[in-house]
């Protein structure tokens, strides 16, 4: 077995420093080889965009650090092409449990229905993730990674929005110092950001006055597969605790310290084992794995996008670790950016495509940051009043379901449905269902042409998509099947994916690509509340931009302009 | 719409009542007592412009008598 914390990765020295290299501007730098930042390099590879990725140290993640990665991750990692290895390791749960002191209060299941291919979420030491979204990268021969390259220098040049516009980054190496164009820049540099700090910008939120330990700690204990969270557990009263179950018997709990505890002190074998052994118990064997002390702010940069430099993940917003929104949006950020940065450097869109970036990605971290800041409010209360509610729901949810939705332990993340996106083209149906134009598409289980079990959003992604309800294959006439004729053939060509109920005829006259897939159970029209020729536009990084009751080739076409920032309507 | 216009069945019973929830509590339960019926009765209103109307009026309460007291005193 792997051990990916202790594996370093070699220096080479690349093109831009042979002497009269010729100075080359290259589509896409990724700064920070962490989480977020392989990810978009990946993402961008996979689109065919030559993606040279540089990290000032040459290691991967030290300590779990970051555990709970979402459903909408794992469906990210799938169209990446490594999601299988992630579940395999991972730990998957749905269902969590709040106590207060030694009473269950109540108990949520974060995925309540089957016909998900994914968990709500799987429990990965951030370590894992990395390794394995590195093995991915290492596949991808248009992806150049670039270990012990450091920037310490960035400037914008050229036109701004024009094409001549890009960035000049200082790169200090073990050979010394290189100059590195790029036409775009990805900063995933992390929650320090350095590129932020070179270009003079700044992050602004709450700092919340509390602090936390973690203790990883490995032992055999027959805990449930499930996340426990304790209000003023008697085992370590007036503060919360969380315990969350990992990969290789290696289990997290995360104490709630408060704002004086010492954080040299705390952090000391000395005072973390008592009170890992005040929750287990006296007889569990346990060794520390990790420990850290955290303490967390609520911060986002006013605009994720300078001039041609793009900030992805913790660089451009921070929250706290209640609701896992932090790793998982940060893929969000990366799904979200990597498919514009294609369309515009293929001349599909234009560069304001990826001010819709910023725009989408800003709005999410609004909805993560409220939703992280309220949970913390109630784990830690400012003020006195503010505990007696907090006490008062808690003492409520015993006995009155009602107060059960007040009590927040954490808001686990979610994506944003981006319901006030100019991207999207507004619904001119009626429709009911979840699937409203900004909002990711929903998995189900589906059967391909050769009668393979298989999941729909494996045939979304990457490319735009029409999603098309055929519920009997009668919905399919000869002008619907000119419209799809016509569309696939479009400049940015539409892959149709064609939903039949189970047992209908494959209609013919489809376009080659067409992929066919029968809803045999019925929950893909069920979730997309499709009713029969109900046609869905679906964006590379798999969000509804459209939708209508029947195909109609020009307002198709329409809609993907829109989604494409390209002037005029068809 | 918050309704502000007489509605209690019988609002001298309720206010008895609700004085009398708080007896022989001290002051940390008698906060509690109130924050519990605030949720309670928050959850049956249910309808959010409602309860923010409420919470408007309830601030406004507290929050006017501050700035125009020393002229309301005077005017008495």
């Amino acid at each position: 077995m792997i051990d990916y914390q202790t594996l370093t990765f070699d220096y080479a020295r690349c093109s831009e420093q042979t002497p009269d290299a010729p100075a080359s501007v290259r589509p896409v730098v990724v700064v920070g080889a962490g989480p977020v930042g392989l990810a978009t390099a990946i993402d961008l590879a996979r689109q065919g965009v030559q993606v040279v990725l540089v990290d000032d140290d040459c290691t991967l993640s030290t300590g779990s650090r970051a555990i709970c990665f979402s459903k909408r991750s794992l469906d990210i990692f799938d169209r990446l092409g490594c999601g299988e290895r992630m579940v395999e390791k991972g730990v998957s749960w749905n269902v969590g449990k709040v106590f207060r002191k030694n009473e269950l209060v109540y108990t949520f299941n974060l995925l309540p229905e089957s016909g998900h291919h994914r968990p709500a979420f799987i429990n990965l030491q951030q370590y894992y993730v990395e390794g394995f979204l590195l093995e991915r990268a290492q596949e991808l021969p248009n992806l150049e990674i670039r270990w012990k390259n450091k920037v310490t220098g960035a400037e914008q040049r050229g036109t701004p929005g024009a094409a001549d516009a890009h960035v000049a980054l200082e790169i200090e190496t073990p050979d010394g110092p290189y100059t590195l164009l790029a036409r775009y820049v990805v900063a995933a540099d992390g929650s320090r950001s350095p590129l932020r700090k070179l270009l003079g910008l700044d992050s602004h939120g709450r700092t919340f006055k509390d602090r936390f330990l973690i203790a990883d700690v490995k032992m055999e204990a027959d805990f449930p597969t499930e996340r426990w969270f304790w209000f003023d557990p008697p085992f370590h009263p007036n503060q919360s605790v969380l315990l969350h179950r990992q990969p290789d018997n290696v289990w997290r709990i995360d104490f709630q310290l408060g704002w004086d505890a010492d954080p040299v002190v705390e952090k000391t074998p000395e005072r973390v084992i008592p009170r890992v052994r005040a929750l287990l118990g006296p007889d569990v064997n346990f060794e520390l794995e990790w420990v850290s002390i955290y303490t967390f702010s609520c911060l986002r940069m006013d605009s994720f996008r300078h001039g041609n430099v793009l900030f992805a993940g913790d660089s451009a917003h921070l929250v706290s670790p209640f609701g896992a929104r932090g790793a998982n949006s940060g893929f969000q950020d990366g799904e979200n950016l990597a498919w514009k940065l294609a369309m515009v450097l293929e001349n599909h869109a234009p560069d304001t495509l990826l001010d819709t970036y910023a725009s989408e990605r800003e709005y999410a971290a609004d909805e993560n940051i409220r939703n992280s800041t309220r949970s913390t409010d109630f784990i830690t209360p400012k003020s006195a009043v503010s505990r007696v509610f907090r006490d008062a729901a808690l003492t409520l949810a015993r006995e009155h379901p009602f107060a059960r939705q007040l009590v927040n332990s954490g808001r686990l993340s979610v994506p944003a449905v981006l319901r006030e996106s100019t991207l999207n083209t507004p619904d001119e149906d009626a429709f009911s269902g979840q699937m409203e134009p900004g909002a990711s598409c929903a998995d189900a289980p589906v059967l391909d042409a050769a009668g393979n079990e298989i999941w729909l959003l494996a045939h979304l992604g990457d490319q735009f998509a029409g999603l098309v309800f055929s519920r009997a294959g009668s919905a399919l006439d000869t002008s619907t099947l000119d419209t799809l004729q016509a569309l696939s053939r479009a400049p940015v060509p539409l892959k149709f994916v064609v939903m039949l109920d189970g047992d209908a005829a494959v209609p013919a006259g489809l376009p080659a690509s067409t992929v066919v897939l029968r809803d045999v159970q019925g929950l893909a029209a069920q979730r997309y509340g499709a009713q029969d020729g109900a046609f869905y536009l679906i964006r590379p990084d798999q969000h509804v931009c459209a939708r209508w009751r029947r195909a109609d080739a020009a307002r198709v076409e329409n809609a993907l302009k829109r989604a494409l920032c390209v002037q005029g309507t068809a | 719409m918050l309704n502000t216009q007489p509605n209690l069945a019988r609002p001298d019973d309720f206010y008895e009542a609700l004085i009398d929830m708080h007896r022989d509590l001290d002051e940390a339960q008698s906060q509690s007592v109130n924050a519990q019926l605030i949720l309670l009765l928050a959850n049956h209103v249910g309808e959010h412009e409602t309860l923010m109307q409420a919470i408007r009026f309830a601030r406004a309460g507290v929050s006017e008598p501050e700035s125009h007291g020393a002229t309301g005193k005077l005017a008495a």
